[in-house]
């Protein structure tokens, strides 16, 4: 069949996910159908997403519907293509895995304080409306759709709400939600100003001059920005990730990170199309300074999801390396390379995706089965909860960006479009793009330390505190999400040409060309520029890496000699038994990354020596400089000057009474 | 097809001459010190012994306390495979480039503080903690050296790059005088030599590798001291291939690699000396002066690379 | 110019030149005062080596004199000046860094791509082969202001100054292949006078205020607190 349905499959895919909003509601009385019921919707959902992006992608297809419901001149207008069909794969595919770790990881909120339909309902809400977002081809049903996503999550971080910090956090991340959809909707004002009508091949027509191109531009920065997680707009991602359940900071921080992203592409490329060099420079800044700063700030964390999403900061950071380099090579008129470092930035979206969740689903795992958020009362997991263990170190690989995994590939992909930067015959920003693939560099080094620390304290080591000792493994539905995506990341690790290639496809249809054609060296090999310039063979390599293991396993280990390991206690160097207590922590592991980078955060510090036969107390809290002295005084500010405002609300009858009179009095005078 | 048998002969050969680099380097640094020291060839005496003896693993250790020193072997033996050693017609310098190279001693170190946390002891912390801390600060200076390396070459394959210096006249390169000053410090600091971490340490406070693999035992340990000799192999084969690349070999015609082997032995030896040298004179700084140790690589490969763009483009 | 088209003596003034930027940063990050005063020395001995490395290459043999100069002044000279003097004041010597040395240095390394970027046109319009080095020079100087205004001690701001004039020097080396002899004169009496006579001064503002650090020169403001 040459074409297929897939708009139709997409539509199918939205359908399923609002009805399984809808549908379990029916099922109120009887929990267990009902989370059931919902996943298994929801699963069918992101099957149908996936199954029609992937074909989208890997056929370029694109197609377009316009349907008659909404206002009489305000079309709700469908579109999907290459661009959108991979976001919809990403989506689909992470919101599928999730479904089938949904109904096990639920089975604790049933009968919990809060009813379980809340949360599948606003589950199948916020599923239907990002993928409403990445087939939107108006900017009126994108911006309803993209509310509906926001306000959706919104009620989901908010799920736990009998907690004060809950409720706040859910608060600061609707009061940013907002203010970046009111960005996000002032730049397709800009946009839809200069055309004729709100569809997107109106407004992609619309001529528009450098300035008001710019302060589109930056509208739509600041808004996606805000939504993407990029610093300084960083700051409800570490509020609202550890208080959504699990599953759902999964959805957040793999997928809905990545619309934003979408959106900015399709904003920044499609919309407005003629790109200025200086806003690749200001991308690709920004994008060094939140990889930097969010994994600094990851490694002074001690709650594993607020860990986590800062390390989403990190990603998202890096992923914007890749978008700058692309929009100024772009911009100084070298399309194939500019190609290269698009396809760079959607392959790290895919790879974040596939191991973000993973990691999110993993320690949704973990915290189920310990009942702690803190990763200094755990340790030892790995003997009780050995598949969650291997699937998370495959996650925790992967993030730190070490071959032959998929976080290796795309910073791969990104340095050698960096290294691309002698072609731009300006000095200045040859050295700017080497000394932030220094800093991509720092922060690859960085994830791995601070990994090494969260996999080293949570699950290899002694158990920190008592209740860690009952933690079991998870349940089938977890364990078989998390093996996918374990399985996914390994495989997008080793066969990247397939991956690129596809992704290619994007590449052509934005910019026009690809990567060269006759760059390419077959399957095996990954030569985005050249033959002679770069390769890497991922597949041969994890051959070798097995053929030297099994060499060297086979030379250690001959017939005759008895070759048993003798298992016995650890060496305590005399002192006595080895207690948990004498194991490093995660706070001593990351002291002196601590030491060295110190003037980066606000650190308090206090040490009380023992006295009087009372123990030792050490307290140390790490805080954002940004949360401090920027948002704390612009909440601040608000709020005095509403208390000024208030002012105007007397209370005394006669005051309202008189402000109807001089506003009737203005009026009259006004009108004759 | 040949090409390919003289690569894997190549690794063996690079696999099995790293623990003489590594004694050559001690019995050096012992006669310095005016002591009698053992034979350069000792660590195949030690390598032998320890891999007969019966291994002990704590009771408190996991599976991947087992597999790290397989991983870490393995991978270093894949690192040795794609850097040209003594002749530069190499296809398995195809499968990877100096980013992956990079990448590989990145994954050495995670499996390695991994193995470290694992047992529960204090001292593997402590060791995983400041390997992670220095190898942090060292990464960006090593890319930034190998950038310069790459910018100069127009390529990041390894063959590529010590081809395209082998092959042109001498020149004087500023920005390269400056990425190979950065790229020896951070090779002291990557291998683990003073000043930076002490190898010849019996202290555990002032340990960072040893204290990562204290509690491995036999055929474990075995592993582990290979691997971290055939990475001072490596390294040592970086800077003199990068820096000094005349002599080694185009072809893998049979004269042409006699010289070959003979002048990047030579060089080697040399450079063994030196840094014997350079471990005698020195004392070991304490772990918070790493950090400006490493800062200085890094200005020094960045100076490198701000060279290259203003002296020497155009 | 492609420096594979430069001659080998070309390519060694290159090399100099990035010699002196890193004596440079190293006098940017130098904690003590004698090593201060000997990288110091060291940037005046390489300026010496270029000065008739170029004399020898472009056959401008006046270059000498001035070679000769900076070697007798910049070598020697003042460096021993200024350790007589660090030994008469009795001063610590330590000296304070203010601020983070990495911080400033990666500073500094902006200030080379600023001077780059500054001395583009320049470079345009110049035929020398030695015309990629304006920048550096350029550079010498910029740090060497900012050695003045990052340090406290009254004698490491005189090598920040000294470091200057040595760019000054250096700039016009590379872009006109020297100075007049007349101004090169009157420069080098400048400084040698200035070397002596912050000697008197240091006297006297120690004895006034009672230490070297220049920060505590606000005590002698009028104004009422």
């Amino acid at each position: 069949m040459d074409t297929y349905p897939v708009l139709t499959v997409a539509q199918l895919a939205i359908f399923l996910s609002f009805l399984s909003a809808v549908l379990p509601l029916l099922f109120l009385r009887q929990p267990y159908l009902l989370v059931r019921t919902a996943f298994l919707l929801l699963g069918s959902a992101g099957l149908a997403a996936a199954w029609a992006g992937g074909v989208t992608l890997l056929t370029n297809h694109a197609e377009q519907v316009v349907l008659p419901i909404g206002l009489p001149w305000l079309h709700v207008f469908l579109r999907i293509d290459p661009l959108a069909g991979f976001f919809f794969f990403i989506v689909g595919f992470v919101t599928f895995t999730t479904a089938c770790y949904g109904p096990a990881y639920l089975r604790e909120h049933i009968g919990g304080p809060h009813p379980v339909g809340t949360l599948t309902f606003f589950t199948g809400l916020f599923v239907g409306g990002m993928l409403l977002v990445l087939l939107a081809a108006d900017a009126f049903s994108f911006m309803i759709a993209w509310e509906l996503m926001s306000v959706a999550s919104y009620f989901l971080v908010a799920y736990q709400h009998h907690k004060a910090e809950n409720r706040s956090a859910a608060f600061i991340y609707l009061l940013m939600a907002v203010v970046g959809g009111a960005f996000i909707l002032l730049a397709y004002g800009v946009l839809a100003g200069f055309s004729d009508s709100f569809s997107f091949t109106a407004m992609a027509a619309a001529p528009l001059s450098p300035t008001w191109a710019t302060i589109a531009f930056v509208l739509a920065f600041i808004g996606f920005g805000m939504k993407a997680g990029i610093v300084p707009l960083h700051v409800w991602l570490p509020q609202a990730h550890p208080v959504a359940p699990s599953h759902i900071s999964a959805l957040m921080s793999g997928v809905m990170l990545k619309v934003a992203i979408y959106g900015f592409v399709r904003f920044v490329y499609s919309l407005i199309g003629v790109i200025h060099w200086q806003w690749g420079v200001a991308v690709l800044l920004v994008g060094a300074a939140s990889a930097v700063l969010g994994v600094l700030y990851a490694l002074m964390q001690h709650d594993l999801k607020r860990l986590l999403a800062y390390h989403s900061v990190e990603n998202i950071g890096i992923i914007y390396i890749g978008l700058g380099l692309s929009m100024i090579f772009h911009a100084t008129g070298h399309m194939e390379i500019a190609a290269l470092a698009l396809i760079a930035a959607l392959y790290h979206c895919l790879n974040h995706a596939l191991f973000k969740s993973l990691l999110f689903l993993g320690a949704g795992a973990v915290l189920q089965q310990t009942r702690q958020h803190d990763m200094e009362k755990m340790g030892g997991l790995i003997r009780r909860m050995p598949v969650t263990a291997t699937c998370f170190l495959v996650g925790c690989i992967s993030i730190s960006a070490l071959p032959p995994f998929n976080g290796f590939v795309s910073e791969w992909l990104t340095y050698q479009a960096a290294l691309q930067g002698p072609v731009l015959r300006s000095g200045i920003l040859g050295a700017i793009i080497p000394v932030a693939s220094a800093m991509l560099a720092l922060t690859g080094a960085l994830a791995t330390a601070c990994f090494v620390k969260v996999y080293g304290v949570i699950f290899l080591g002694l158990p920190r505190s008592p209740q860690i000792t009952e933690a079991r493994e998870a349940s089938l539905g977890m364990r078989s999400a998390q093996v996918i995506l374990a399985l996914c990341c390994l495989l997008f690790g080793i066969f990247p040409t397939w991956a690129v290639s596809a992704i290619n496809v994007i590449a052509e249809n934005l910019l026009g060309t690809g990567l060269l054609k006759d760059a390419s060296d077959g399957w095996l090999w990954l030569t985005p520029i050249g033959k002679q310039t770069a390769s890497y063979g991922a597949l041969p390599i994890l051959l070798g890496l097995l053929a030297s293991w099994l060499l060297v396993y086979f030379f250690l280990h001959p017939l005759k000699r008895d070759n048993q390991i003798r298992i016995a206690p650890a060496w305590e160097c005399g002192f006595g038994p080895l207690t948990p207590r004498m194991q490093y922590t995660a706070s001593a592991f990351a002291m002196p990354l601590r030491r060295v980078f110190s003037y980066l955060w606000y650190i308090r510090e206090k040490f009380e020596p023992p006295q009087h036969g009372k123990p030792a107390r050490y307290s140390l809290q790490v805080s954002d400089w940004l949360w401090l002295f920027l948002y704390l005084p612009i909440g601040k500010l608000i709020l005095h000057l509403a208390k000024r405002a208030s002012l105007i609300q007397g209370g005394n009858l006669r005051v309202y009474l008189a402000y109807s009179f001089f506003t009737l009095l203005f009026l009259l005078w006004v009108i004759v | 097809m040949t090409s390919w048998i003289f690569a894997i002969v190549q690794t063996l050969c690079v696999v099995l001459l790293a623990p003489f680099m590594a004694g050559w380097v001690k019995w050096l640094k012992c006669k310095l010190q005016n002591r009698q020291g053992p034979a350069p060839w000792q660590p195949y005496r030690d390598l032998l012994r320890l891999s007969k003896k019966q291994a002990v693993v704590a009771e408190t250790a996991s599976p991947v306390f087992r597999a790290a020193p397989y991983i870490v072997f393995s991978v270093t033996v894949v690192a040795a495979s794609i850097i040209p050693v003594f002749s530069v017609e190499m296809p398995t310098a195809a499968l990877a480039d100096v980013i992956v190279l990079v990448g590989f001693f990145a994954l050495i170190r995670f499996f390695l503080s991994l193995a470290g946390m694992d047992v529960g002891t204090a001292f593997g912390g402590m060791g995983s903690s400041r390997e992670v801390t220095i190898s942090a600060l060292a990464e960006p200076a090593l890319l930034m050296a190998f950038f310069t390396l790459a910018m100069n070459a127009s390529s990041t394959n390894l063959s590529t790059v010590v081809s395209h210096f082998g092959q042109s006249q001498f020149i004087l390169h500023p920005s390269l005088i400056f990425s190979s000053m950065g790229f020896i410090l951070v090779a002291l600091a990557e291998t683990g030599r003073i000043p930076i971490d002490n190898p010849a340490t019996h202290l555990e406070l002032t340990m960072i590798h040893e204290a990562m693999i204290l509690e491995y035992s036999g055929r474990h340990l075995a592993l582990l001291e290979w691997a971290a000799m055939l990475k001072l192999t490596l390294y040592s084969v970086l800077i003199v291939n990068f820096i000094i690349p005349w002599g080694v070999a185009m072809t893998i015609a049979p004269q042409a690699l006699a010289i070959g082997v003979l002048s990047v032995t030579g060089k080697l030896l040399i450079l063994g000396a030196f840094l014997a040298i350079a471990e005698t004179v020195q004392a070991k700084m304490r772990l918070f002066r790493a950090p400006h140790f490493l800062g200085l690589a890094f200005i020094l490969s960045l100076l490198g690379m701000i060279s290259h763009i203003v002296l020497e483009v155009r | 110019m492609l420096i594979t088209t430069l001659s080998l003596p070309e390519q060694l003034v290159l090399t100099l030149a990035a010699l002196i930027l890193l004596t440079s940063f190293i006098m940017l990050a130098q904690v003590r005062l004698d090593s201060l005063i000997n990288t110091f020395a060291m940037q005046g001995l390489l300026l010496f080596l270029t000065t008739v490395l170029m004399a020898v290459i472009f056959e401008e043999y006046h270059l000498l004199i001035s070679a000769g100069m900076t070697l007798f002044l910049k070598v020697f000279f003042i460096p021993s000046r200024l350790r007589r003097l660090v030994i008469d004041l009795d001063v610590r010597r330590e000296v304070e860094v203010l601020g983070n040395p990495f911080l400033i240095m990666l500073f500094a390394a902006g200030l080379v791509l600023f001077s780059y970027y500054v001395a583009l046109p320049i470079r345009a319009l110049s035929l020398l082969s030695t015309r990629n080095t304006i920048a550096i020079s350029l550079a010498v100087v910029l740090i060497g202001m900012l050695i003045v205004i990052s340090r406290r001690k009254a004698i490491t701001q005189v090598v920040g100054f000294m470091s200057m004039e040595n760019g000054l020097f250096f700039a016009a080396l590379v872009a006109t292949h020297g100075m007049p002899m007349v101004v090169e004169l009157g420069i080098a009496f400048d400084v040698l006078v200035a070397a002596i006579l912050f000697g008197v001064f240091f006297f006297h503002i120690r004895a006034e205020i009672g230490s070297l650090d220049t920060d505590r020169l606000n005590r002698l403001t009028e104004v009422e607190k």
